[in-house]
């Protein structure tokens, strides 16, 4: 394990504003690291030196002129590999999508532009977003930066890994079902699935729609504040974006927890979840009640569930989404014959094993005389969860669970069973059910020495009171660390 | 429908057809590309028509407002609707799935009136996006033997409704008729501009026959690829005979797509595959519910023009003709200019002839109406004769001005009054030997000869002598 040693964003986009330090300097001490590490770690699919060193040439120019360049000024940022870049490949980590360059930048890209953000990377992901451990890419798994043994997480592995290894000190991932949450708590750093339309998904390749949300990785809570304060707030180009700002988060980090009301989530903190885990969410607790914060458990029946939901939900959408990928358009084609043959072999050789597995999931949950007992009861259980929540928020301002039901696990380790490793979302998938908000915050680290995060949830739109918690608890670690 | 219509001795024709109607917006339904016919293939094409991955759809609010004005014009209910998505796999449909209304579609319930004063019901008038086009390269232009297909997604997420009519219609005649009527409606709305030729108006005919008395509908067959209005009659006949004959060698159609083909005159089957397609409607989670308020409804209501059957009423009460015999007027857009020629005083029912067989059909009217008026209160008059009055109108469109003064120009005054006495006496001395005859004729003999006085005073003033006149004046010289 490599001490952390690297500087914040917030830290380097002030001395970048300042003046005191080129942004040039800052991507090429992360270029450096990057090309020690990532052979072994291999959290990108594509690096952009080039592109890196160009803009922070530009932010470095804007600074002499006297301009602002933004609140993240020369500020390195990791972006998920199904963000799209302008011009810039962008695979999903899918042999189907290799070679093609989106003519378009998704929003948040175009937002991390304007702050003064640099692009340094794309970052490796299980492929479409669909897996919790990221070996499923079609271009070979990323390992945990703590761990090489160990995967990551997922889907978002390359991104968790990218910040957890000072490669970038932020990093955007997307989460479906805990894709941003799981890996950050496998990795040591922090992880925000926003509310469903806090963060535009414009420009990010649809996994499963309902579901899908972009949010932050960092190495500090402040860090994730400010880069979802940037990403996110209305967008006209999603018409399921909130129609108001960003959440204001930075000002309120440090306004603590007294008298909040926090209940552990019942159902998620006993059976499945290993004993170490659980003994950080309990000192979790502690620390949040020694804080001021009332402590209690809480109850939403229905999560258990949840999961079943998940895997109807998430690939009835999948497979509805991934259907463009025909070969008539872009990506891969395979030829033959016909159209119809056409489209079959390229699909087939385009897509790896677990896709292809959630598109018949979700084709034969949707298909006639199959719908009702399968997609159409899964949105009941939506439902269900949905009140569940709504009823436990009359008692509790926020709820605690952990994250992941055990640390990091070495690879291959439950590649052969797929259930097994859908279990790994456990805890997380309510959350994307209920559209809430949720963030993983490491919380020390497990028997096997490696990370554990927990987890903490709020109602819709209530990402002030989620991060003054986390900040609570970031503290804490720091305060145990010294 | 009480009444039953006989196809065929003993067989009855059930007819219901599908009318998509291309909107008319500036933009396309989800994106802000143009929408715009007969440009190069994939000008007018963006991430989100292309279905490009990451892209989102937005409603385009014009589009709505089209589909809801088209709804309550054919008197439809306007509900909260949701998109879904139709699955299935295409290679002009870029993102494989269309976005459609499915179970909760925006028009519901409606009815639409054919001249003739009957109704079709129209079960449901949702909104969608239009697919691309493909044009197959090779073989005989069709997708099997072709060696390449070309795609062009101008097309792509062009605004469409489709409109389902209720298994109401009974002849070839209704459907056409139901197929012009909502035509007209739609341009008289400007939502679409219903070009059959283009595309932007498409019908497919669902069509079964059944023997007259059994209550239940048998199998149908959807025709698609009706590219005129003549042909959805030609269409449904052939499709209807088809059924029928199969029928009576004791086979069943079997339910399926048929295509049909002009040139030939007749359907032809599509590939079965497609007609197993099961097509996995979600809800489009891209979007969100459309909910119209009851203020919008209401704002809707008050904007919609006056619709062709309302016109067709309007003018029949008028002039007291039947609805079918004030058709080509409304169609021509003349009916407001009868409407007000008959406000300033003009008889309604000489006003309509007037405007019917004398303005040019294909032309806004810039006539006055009031001096048209003038025109058709001096010929009620008898100030003008019938011929007179198409000639002073004949002055008025080629050079505007009264018609009292045209006429006086032209010396049309004179003629009614001693000017045709003095010639129907001249020809009654020129030919006293018919005259002789005329006087003591008896009434039947007496029409005859007056045919003949009448044609040579015609002559004798160049058809301007007014025919009841002419007889006039002979009956007054034989009583003397």
């Amino acid at each position: 394990m490599t001490a952390r040693v690297a500087p914040t964003a917030v830290s380097i986009a002030a001395e970048v504003r300042g003046g005191t330090r080129s942004a040039r300097s800052v991507v090429e001490e992360h270029l450096a690291r990057i090309a020690e590490r990532e052979p072994a770690i291999h959290a990108f699919n594509l690096v952009l030196r080039d592109e890196a060193l160009a803009a922070a040439d530009a932010v470095d120019a804007a600074v002499a002129a006297g301009d602002d360049p933004g609140p993240l000024a020369g500020v390195p940022v990791a972006l998920k590999d199904n963000l799209c870049t302008r011009g810039v490949p962008t695979t999903c980590s899918s042999r189907i999508l290799e070679g093609w360059r989106p003519p378009y930048d998704a929003t948040v890209v175009e937002r991390l532009r304007r702050s003064g953000a640099i692009t340094i990377g794309k970052t490796n992901l299980d492929e479409f977003a669909m897996g919790s451990s990221t070996e499923n890419s079609a271009f070979g798994p990323t390992r945990n930066p703590h761990d090489l043994t160990k995967v990551p997480g997922g889907s978002s592995g390359g991104s968790a890994a990218a910040v957890a290894a000072n490669f970038a000190p932020l990093a955007l991932g997307s989460d479906t079902g805990g894709s941003i949450r799981q890996p950050a708590s496998l990795c040591g750093v922090v992880g925000v699935k926003p509310t469903y339309g806090v963060v535009s998904r414009y420009g990010l390749v649809a996994f499963a729609s309902s579901l899908d949300q972009i949010g932050p990785f960092a190495t500090t809570v402040h860090d994730a504040a400010l880069l979802l304060e940037i990403i996110g707030g209305h967008d006209p180009l999603d018409s399921t974006s909130i129609p108001s700002p960003a959440p204001s988060l930075v000002d309120v980090l440090d306004r603590g927890v007294d008298g909040l009301r926090i209940g552990i989530i019942g159902e998620l903190a006993g059976e499945g979840i290993a004993p170490d885990v659980l003994a950080r969410l309990h000192e979790a607790a502690n620390v949040l009640e020694k804080a001021g914060a009332i402590i209690d458990t809480a109850t939403i029946p229905a999560a258990m569930y949840g999961l079943s939901a998940y895997y109807l939900i998430a690939p009835a959408e999948a497979s509805s989404n991934l259907a463009r990928y025909d070969g008539v358009r872009y990506g891969l084609r395979v030829d033959a014959p016909t159209t119809a043959e056409m489209n079959e072999l390229s699909r087939t050789a385009g897509f790896g094993a677990e896709v292809k597995r959630r598109i018949m999931l979700g084709t034969y949950a949707l298909s006639a005389g199959y719908y009702d007992s399968y997609y159409g009861k899964a949105q009941k259980v939506r439902t269900l969860i949905i009140n569940d929540f709504a009823k436990a928020y009359e008692q509790f301002d926020l709820l605690l669970s952990p994250t992941s039901p055990t640390t990091a696990f070495a690879l291959g380790a439950k590649t052969s069973d797929p259930l097994t490793m859908y279990l790994n979302d456990i805890c997380t998938i309510p959350s994307n059910l209920a559209g809430q908000p949720a963030m993983s915050v490491p919380f020390g680290v497990g028997d096997d020495g490696m990370p554990v995060g927990v987890q903490l949830l709020a109602p819709l739109q209530g990402e002030p009171t989620m991060f003054r918690a986390a900040a609570v608890l970031e503290a804490a670690m720091k305060e145990t660390s010294r | 429908m009480t009444e039953v219509i006989e196809f065929q001795p003993g067989w009855e024709l059930i007819v219901g057809l599908e009318v998509h109607c291309e909107l008319a917006t500036k933009t396309k339904m989800f994106c802000g590309c143009r929408n715009e016919f007969g440009h190069e293939p994939n000008t007018n094409v963006c991430p989100t028509c292309l279905g490009l991955p990451g892209s989102l759809p937005v409603v385009n609010g014009s589009a709505v407002e089209y589909a809801m004005r088209l709804g309550r014009a054919l008197q439809c209910t306007v509900s909260p609707s949701v998109f879904a998505r139709k699955n299935y796999f295409y290679p002009d449909m870029p993102k494989d799935y269309q976005v459609t209304q499915y179970d909760k579609p925006t028009n519901t319930a409606g009815k639409l009136e054919l001249p003739d004063g009957s109704f079709v019901g129209i079960t449901r008038a949702h909104l969608e996006e239009d697919t691309g086009k493909t044009s197959h390269q090779g073989g005989d232009g069709r997708i099997h033997g072709a060696e390449s297909s070309l795609v062009d997604y101008n097309r792509a997420g062009v605004p469409l409704v489709e409109i389902v009519s209720e298994p109401d219609i009974r002849t070839a005649d209704q459907a056409k008729a139901y197929v012009d009527e909502l035509r007209k409606i739609v341009l008289a709305l400007g939502v679409s501009d219903a070009k059959m030729e283009e595309g932007s108006m498409r019908v497919d005919a669902n069509v079964s026959v059944r023997p007259v008395g059994e209550p239940e509908f048998r199998t149908r067959c959807e025709i698609k690829n009706i590219n005129s209005i003549r042909s959805v009659g030609r269409a449904i006949e052939h499709e209807a005979k088809r059924h029928i004959a199969l029928y009576d060698v004791g086979e069943k159609p079997t339910q399926e797509t048929r295509h049909w083909d002009e040139e030939h005159g007749r359907t032809r089957a599509g590939r079965s595959k497609e007609n197993s397609d099961d097509y996995r409607y979600f809800d489009e989670p891209d979007l969100v519910p459309l909910v119209p308020t009851a203020d919008d409804i209401a704002r809707i209501d008050a904007a919609l023009p006056m619709l062709p059957a309302s016109r067709r009423r309007r003018l029949a009460e008028i002039t007291g003709a039947a609805a079918a015999d004030v058709t080509l007027v409304v169609d021509r857009g003349h009916d407001d200019f009868v409407v007000s020629v008959v406000g300033v005083g003009a008889d309604a029912k000489k006003t309509l002839t007037r405007v019917e067989n004398d303005l040019p059909p294909d032309q806004p009217i810039t006539l006055a109406p009031q001096s048209f008026a003038q025109l058709v209160i001096m010929e009620t008059a008898g100030e003008l004769t019938a011929t007179q009055a198409k000639q002073v109108l004949a002055e008025m469109l080629e050079n505007g001005g009264d018609p009292k003064a045209i006429a006086a120009a032209k010396g049309f005054e004179a003629m009614a009054s001693g000017a045709l006495e003095a010639v129907v006496d001249g020809i009654i001395a020129a030919n006293p030997a018919d005259w002789a005859e005329f006087v003591v004729a008896d009434d039947k003999a007496r029409k005859k000869l007056s045919g003949f006085f009448t044609g040579q005073v015609m002559k004798a003033t160049q058809g301007q002598a007014d025919g009841r006149a002419v007889a006039e004046v002979l009956a007054r010289r034989a009583a003397r």
